[in-house]
């Protein structure tokens, strides 16, 4: 037994000198290879990412649609012109220039338009989260991005439209991850 | 002595054998002594003589050693004497359903490992009550084979456990405003937490769905209800990041990610995703709103870093620390906690007299990789007050800051990774006070 044991460390000493290092662990940590198949489609559902390498889903909204949604969903703790509201959380204003302490808003601060949408999908409203359909999703991140005038009320926001528009604060960030 | 109660905890002097003796082992400025003292040169008898007087006059057999108690109990309790030893949760608010955190009482604790019930908590929308026969992990995006793994599966792969400590980066972070906050370990530092994870490398189950040649960052997605996501780079990722399954040796605690978790060992709280239910692999991060709306730290010039992952070394003095209540004069023993998220700790100095002079502090020989240190330095009150600071040094030489140095290189914007020295003033009336230097 305890030889067949010093065998096989051998054997896994080799494989940790010889393989790359992805190889290795699986070698010597022996997976047993329990995953299932799984497709896109069955993830549809779960897989809420939305970035520029995930395709955003289908439908497109505008300001002028979303507005409602806005009112009726989001304007309680945003406030009704998303400055804040109760839950102290702008939406909309804010300078990183010209403020002594920049308020971080969707318009002063975030880089990305895609945040918006993937953030509202899979996160709000905070007391009904993914109750919006995805059109509804457009429709409402476009009228938060129209309260920061960044789009007109007719602007439509699409997968296409949402990953090409730049934000204001898109070249403010410094990606820390490299010197780690 | 007692330091259970949060307000105005009691400490009481235990004095040394002799007074020569111990004059002799004062190394630096204001009573701080020798850490030798703690490696067997006598303060062992001195406890009795003192505590003898703290048991009071009642010398009669106790009510407890005659009638037996009750037997075995499923799940053991705390004792109920020490009910006072919680996380401190805060009110809910309405506007924001099940977020917050909660802090680890710290200046209640004693050792490293952290108990499970009081681990801090930071939730994005509540903890999910998650059913594991219901629960999924699944591999997409850039990987050969998209793959899905259950829990009861999950437990058949190898398994490896690591102590390590978790930080919120938002931990200390009152301590870069203006003004000195009043509060405890707890509520200033409590952001803290350490345990024994065990799970499974996440570099086998990212072997097994095959990553992609293209791949750079895997994106980490949790089931609660903000289905909270973070990115991480995937050299990180195959390095040595866990899907933990267990803590101290039970399965994680709902707060923690029941059933699976990621665990990402020295990085900033926010990216070890409970909950665990996707992985997905990518050239570019997936800018969650909490990698760049939150997160993100401002500087002077008003840029922002983003993807500030690693903790830098940080130590917290625990006692006598904010709030507590210092009675006699004579020997205390200063503690605390140290820890880098670049490995461990070599060395921790203390100062009682404001970082003028400092003595190095005891530290417990088996501190490990990216885990709490314990350190602990003698200290005699003369009544005079005191200015307590703790800096600890990593196996890499980073030093920790003072305040002035970290709001120097961050700026006054900056909210994120406060890991600079902290100073606890003692007056000479014996109240413990955060204070700046």
């Amino acid at each position: 037994m305890s030889n067949v044991i010093f065998k096989s460390a051998l054997a896994w000493t080799l494989y940790f000198a010889l393989s790359t290092p992805l190889a290795v662990a699986q070698d010597i940590l022996g997976s047993p290879q329990l995953g299932k198949p799984v497709t896109q489609m069955d993830l549809s559902e779960l897989d809420l990412i939305a970035s520029k390498e995930s395709v955003l889903p289908a439908g497109s909204g505008t300001a002028f649609q979303g507005r409602e949604i806005y009112a009726s969903k989001c304007a309680s703790c945003h406030g009704a012109e998303g400055l804040g509201g109760a839950a102290r959380q702008p939406l909309v204003g804010g300078n990183m220039k010209t403020e002594e302490v920049p308020t971080r808003t969707v318009g002063s601060y975030w880089p990305h338009a895609s945040t918006l949408f993937d953030y509202v999908r899979r996160a709000m409203p905070a007391n009904a989260p993914k109750s919006l359909s995805n059109t509804e999703v457009y429709q409402v991140i476009a009228y938060v991005l129209y309260m920061n005038g960044l789009i007109d009320q007719y602007k439509v926001i699409n997968a296409e439209t949402l990953l090409t528009l730049k934000m204001p604060n898109a070249g403010g960030f410094i990606d820390m991850s490299a010197s780690d | 002595m007692s330091i259970r109660k949060t307000n105005r905890a009691e400490l009481s002097a235990v004095e040394p054998k002799g007074e020569s003796a111990t004059t002799d082992l004062m190394v630096a400025g204001n009573g701080l002594m020798s850490r030798r003292l703690l490696l067997g040169l006598g303060l062992g008898g001195a406890g009795l003589s003192a505590a003898s007087g703290a048991l009071g006059a009642d010398f009669s057999m106790p009510a407890w050693s005659k009638q037996p108690g009750p037997g075995p109990s499923g799940y053991g309790q705390p004792s109920r004497f020490v009910a006072d030893i919680q996380r401190d949760p805060g009110r809910a608010n309405p506007l924001y359903p099940g977020g917050g955190a909660s802090r680890t009482p710290l200046h209640q604790l004693r050792g490293t490992i952290t108990p499970n019930g009081l681990h801090f908590e930071r939730h994005h929308a509540g903890v999910p009550e998650i059913d594991p026969a219901a629960h999924t992990l699944f591999i997409n995006g850039l990987v050969e084979r998209p793959v899905v793994f259950d829990y009861e599966s999950l437990l058949r792969y190898p398994m490896v456990s690591r102590t390590q400590f978790l930080e919120c980066s938002g931990n200390s972070g009152a301590l870069f405003r203006d003004t000195a906050v009043d509060g405890t370990a707890q509520s200033i530092n409590g952001l803290v937490s350490c345990a024994e994870w065990t799970g499974i490398p996440l570099s086998v189950l990212l072997d097994e769905a095959g990553v992609s040649p293209e791949a750079r960052w895997v994106s980490a997605v949790g089931a609660d209800a903000a289905s909270m996501g973070r990115s991480i780079p995937l050299k990180k990722a195959v390095d040595d990041v866990l899907v933990a399954l267990f803590q101290n040796g039970e399965p994680l605690r709902p707060e923690q990610g029941y059933p699976v978790r990621l665990f990402v060992p020295g990085w900033e709280g926010n990216v070890s995703v409970k909950w665990l239910t996707q992985i997905k692999l990518s050239k570019e991060p997936s800018q969650f709103r909490d990698e760049t709306s939150k997160y993100t730290d401002t500087l002077a010039d008003r840029s922002s870093l983003q993807f500030t992952f690693p903790m830098g070394v940080k130590s917290i003095i625990t006692s006598p620390s904010g709030k507590m209540q210092l009675q006699t004069h004579g020997l205390y023993q200063i503690e605390g906690l140290a820890w880098s998220g670049a490995g461990s700790i070599s060395k921790v100095e203390i100062s009682a007299d404001g970082g003028a002079t400092w003595a190095e502090a005891a530290i417990d020989a088996q501190a490990g990789d990216k885990s709490l240190a314990r350190f602990r330095l003698p200290w005699r009150w003369q009544g005079n007050s005191a200015q307590l600071i703790s800096r600890a040094t990593d196996n890499h030489g980073n030093i920790q800051p003072t305040r002035n140095q970290l709001l120097a290189e961050k700026g006054a914007l900056a909210f994120y990774h406060f890991n600079a020295q902290q100073c606890w003033e003692v007056s000479s009336n014996g109240e413990v006070k955060n204070t700046y230097v």
